[in-house]
């Protein structure tokens, strides 16, 4: 999708180090360098991050929701992942 | 949130299913489809959505987008003649901000699969419309305040509701909105302060401008519930949380304490508590002023949407530059790249 | 600005600020008048930001001269400081760029100096270039794309690198209190701007860098006739209240 020929790219913004960069929008930029200062004006002016990634968003291939189930329900099915799937005894800590 | 419009019924039509066939899965989507806006789950832009839905947002991120957008001419208006250093940063932060957020619903309308240029075409060519309060005139510098506190404060009390609303993305920018929002109604409360506290002319001219600016800001929450077209199906959709009056009503309890703070007066003489309710009641909304004005006939329509166009024409050769030059570039670096490629090609034969 | 041996270290740090506060102030103001018209709703969010920085410098610049609004609402057009450049109306957005290629350019070469030295703007300059290296950065990649973008960039961007040319020689004349080499940020400051204007296949502008009229420019209070309109406008609500506070 392009605004007179300005494509969309996704916005992504490390918002503290340590932190991973998360999505924080989109907008329009003519290629990746203004993408990258039109992100650091618009999803930073109030020191929102230390880092931006931009991506176009024609690249960002993602699942579709045909394939919603045997993306997603496998999981479900393997509580074992999860830490509270373990009995624990009262009283042991740091576990 | 990407580019890609989000499945909808046309994955379902494979040639050679039945009628039947198709219908039934339809029934599966849209069955899972209520089932996730009854418990308050998130409507994500791939999820299955019905078609009205989908447009219904449309429409109201659109005409919530273009609001903010032409909003910015009322106060830009007074950035060059802003009477003290401080104010005219504060006004030009402010104005900036709905520029952003602009930006930000605009791209909440573009995951549903309609561009930025379809909206803003629909804008300039009047198809789509926003909020009306903008076509009434900025005359003093008061109603920078007066827009602050009064204009802000309907549009926040109807903005905060919608960081809930079903659909994710429209609910995120709105968040983010109402989160950068918390200034604009301080900063016009406090100037409207400034000036009623002021001299006895800074007195007038506050309360000129809350004079005119009180009527219009309550026709904001839109028609009464029973003339309002589409608040039933928004709200069932969780689009919607609150009713236009219900909202309404929100404001002016939450307004009236704020103007006797102000020492200024509302301009409606039938405005007093009503013990039995719990509410404040008002006078009668004039109407016919707010279908005209919405119609086209008020003070500013004509003026704000061709400053809108024209701004948008002047900066079209602008854009065509920035994309001319980055697909020239987009060119030159494939070509060197494909020339490095063949001189590392070269070293490793030699 | 005739200067004595007598006068004093305040005189001199005064007309300093004022000269660095007015430019700022002063193209903040112009940068402000974008607000609404911007080509592209990024663009609105960038130039204001611009718009904000410089106003954040200038006030606290104008603030060790003296009260901020007594001296940005009250003095006439002869007694403000900046340079003729900054005052230039918008023009077209080519103009708007050309005008913040030139002054931030000179912007960034000007506060680096003076965040290297220990005067009294070395603080005030260390927090500024930061800001105004990224006026520079957007003002460059901004001039590269309307110069190498199409036939009616190319030559929008020409005309107004050429036109606002001629108000560039003033930025090197010495301020006194502006502890710099003066010659050296002019070359510096022609090295860069003749790169970036290569790069966006325009030329370097050939005419005279100062104007013909020999009796001063802006740093004397002599300006252009647009800027007494312009301060007429900024100034006229404040002054038609005088006394009040907002």
């Amino acid at each position: 999708m392009t605004s007179d020929g300005w494509p969309l790219w996704e916005v992504f913004v490390r918002s503290r180090r340590g932190l991973s960069h998360t999505h924080a929008g989109s907008l329009h930029a003519p290629d990746a360098e203004m993408a990258l200062r039109n992100a650091r004006d618009l999803y930073t002016r109030r020191s929102e991050g230390v880092s931006i990634w931009v991506v176009p968003s024609a690249e960002i291939t993602a699942s579709s929701p045909d394939e919603k189930d045997p993306f997603f329900e496998p999981a479900a099915d393997k509580p074992y992942r999860h830490p509270t799937f373990y009995e624990i005894p009262e009283g042991v800590k740091h576990l | 949130m990407t580019a890609v419009t989000a499945g909808t019924a046309e994955t379902t039509g494979a040639p050679g299913v039945s009628d039947a066939a198709v219908a039934a899965e339809q029934a599966a989507y849209e069955a899972v489809f209520d089932a996730a806006v009854a418990a308050d789950e998130r409507i994500e832009p791939r999820d299955w959505m019905p078609e009205a839905y989908r447009a219904s947002l449309v429409r109201q991120i659109a005409q919530h987008a273009h609001s903010e957008i032409i909003g910015m001419q009322p106060e830009a208006n007074w950035i060059t003649r802003a009477p003290s250093l401080r104010r005219k940063a504060i006004l030009m932060a402010k104005v900036q901000d709905e520029a952003g957020h602009g930006l930000y619903l605009y791209s909440a309308a573009e995951t549903l699969g309609t561009s930025r240029d379809e909206l803003l075409d629909k804008l300039h060519s009047g198809r789509q419309k926003y909020s009306s309060i903008f076509n009434y005139p900025t005359l003093t510098w008061a109603d920078v305040g007066a827009i602050g506190w009064l204009v802000d404060g309907a549009a926040i009390t109807n903005q905060v509701p919608l960081c809930r609303c079903s659909y994710g993305p429209y609910a995120r920018a709105m968040v983010r909105v109402c989160k950068e929002e918390s200034f604009h109604q301080r900063q016009g409360y406090e100037a409207l302060l400034a000036l009623s506290r002021g001299t006895e002319a800074q007195h007038a001219m506050a309360q000129d401008a809350v004079d005119r600016w009180w009527w219009p800001s309550l026709m904001m929450f839109g028609p009464p519930d029973d003339e309002s077209t589409h608040t039933a199906q928004a709200m069932a959709w969780k689009i919607k949380r609150h009713s236009n009056d219900e909202l309404r009503q929100r404001f002016v309890d939450i307004a009236v304490p704020q103007a006797e703070a102000l020492g200024l007066t509302l301009p409606d003489p039938d405005l007093r508590w009503n013990e039995e309710r719990g509410h404040y009641d008002f006078g009668a909304i004039d109407w016919d002023e707010f279908w005209d004005v919405l119609k086209g006939n008020g003070p500013c329509n004509e003026q704000r949407l061709s400053r809108r166009r024209q701004a948008h024409e002047d900066g079209a050769w602008v854009r065509e530059a920035a994309a001319a030059h980055a697909q020239k570039h987009r060119v030159d670096k494939h070509h060197a790249e494909q020339h490095q490629h063949t001189g590392k090609h070269g070293e490793a034969q030699a | 600005m005739s200067t004595t041996p007598a006068t004093s270290g305040a005189a001199v740090i005064t007309g300093a600020a004022l000269a660095l506060g007015d430019d700022a102030l002063v193209l903040s103001h112009r940068l402000g008048e974008w607000a609404g018209s911007a080509p592209v709703l990024e663009e609105e969010v960038a130039l204001a930001n611009i718009a904000l920085d410089l106003l954040g410098q200038a006030r606290v610049l104008l603030s060790l001269v003296g009260d901020e609004d007594e001296l940005a609402y009250l003095r006439e057009e002869r007694s403000f400081r900046n340079a003729q450049l900054v005052e230039q109306p918008n023009g077209d957005f080519a103009h708007t760029i050309a005008r913040q290629l030139y002054f931030s350019t000179y912007q960034r070469l000007l506060y680096g100096q003076l965040a290297s030295g220990d005067g009294p703007f070395a603080g005030l300059a260390a927090k500024a270039v930061k800001e105004v290296a990224y006026h520079q950065d957007h003002a460059e990649h901004w001039t590269l794309r309307l110069g190498d973008g199409t036939d009616e960039s190319h030559r929008r961007m020409q005309r107004a690198c050429d036109a606002l040319w001629r108000y560039t020689g003033e930025l090197f004349q010495p301020v006194e209190g502006v502890d710099v080499d003066h010659a050296a940020m002019e070359s510096a400051w022609l090295a860069s701007v003749t790169d970036v204007l290569g790069r966006a296949t325009l030329t370097v502008p050939e005419g005279p860098r100062t104007g013909a009229w020999a009796a001063g420019a802006g740093r004397q209070g002599l300006h252009t006739e647009s800027f007494g309109r312009m301060l007429a406008e900024m100034q006229h609500l404040h002054r038609s209240h005088p006394g009040a506070t907002w």
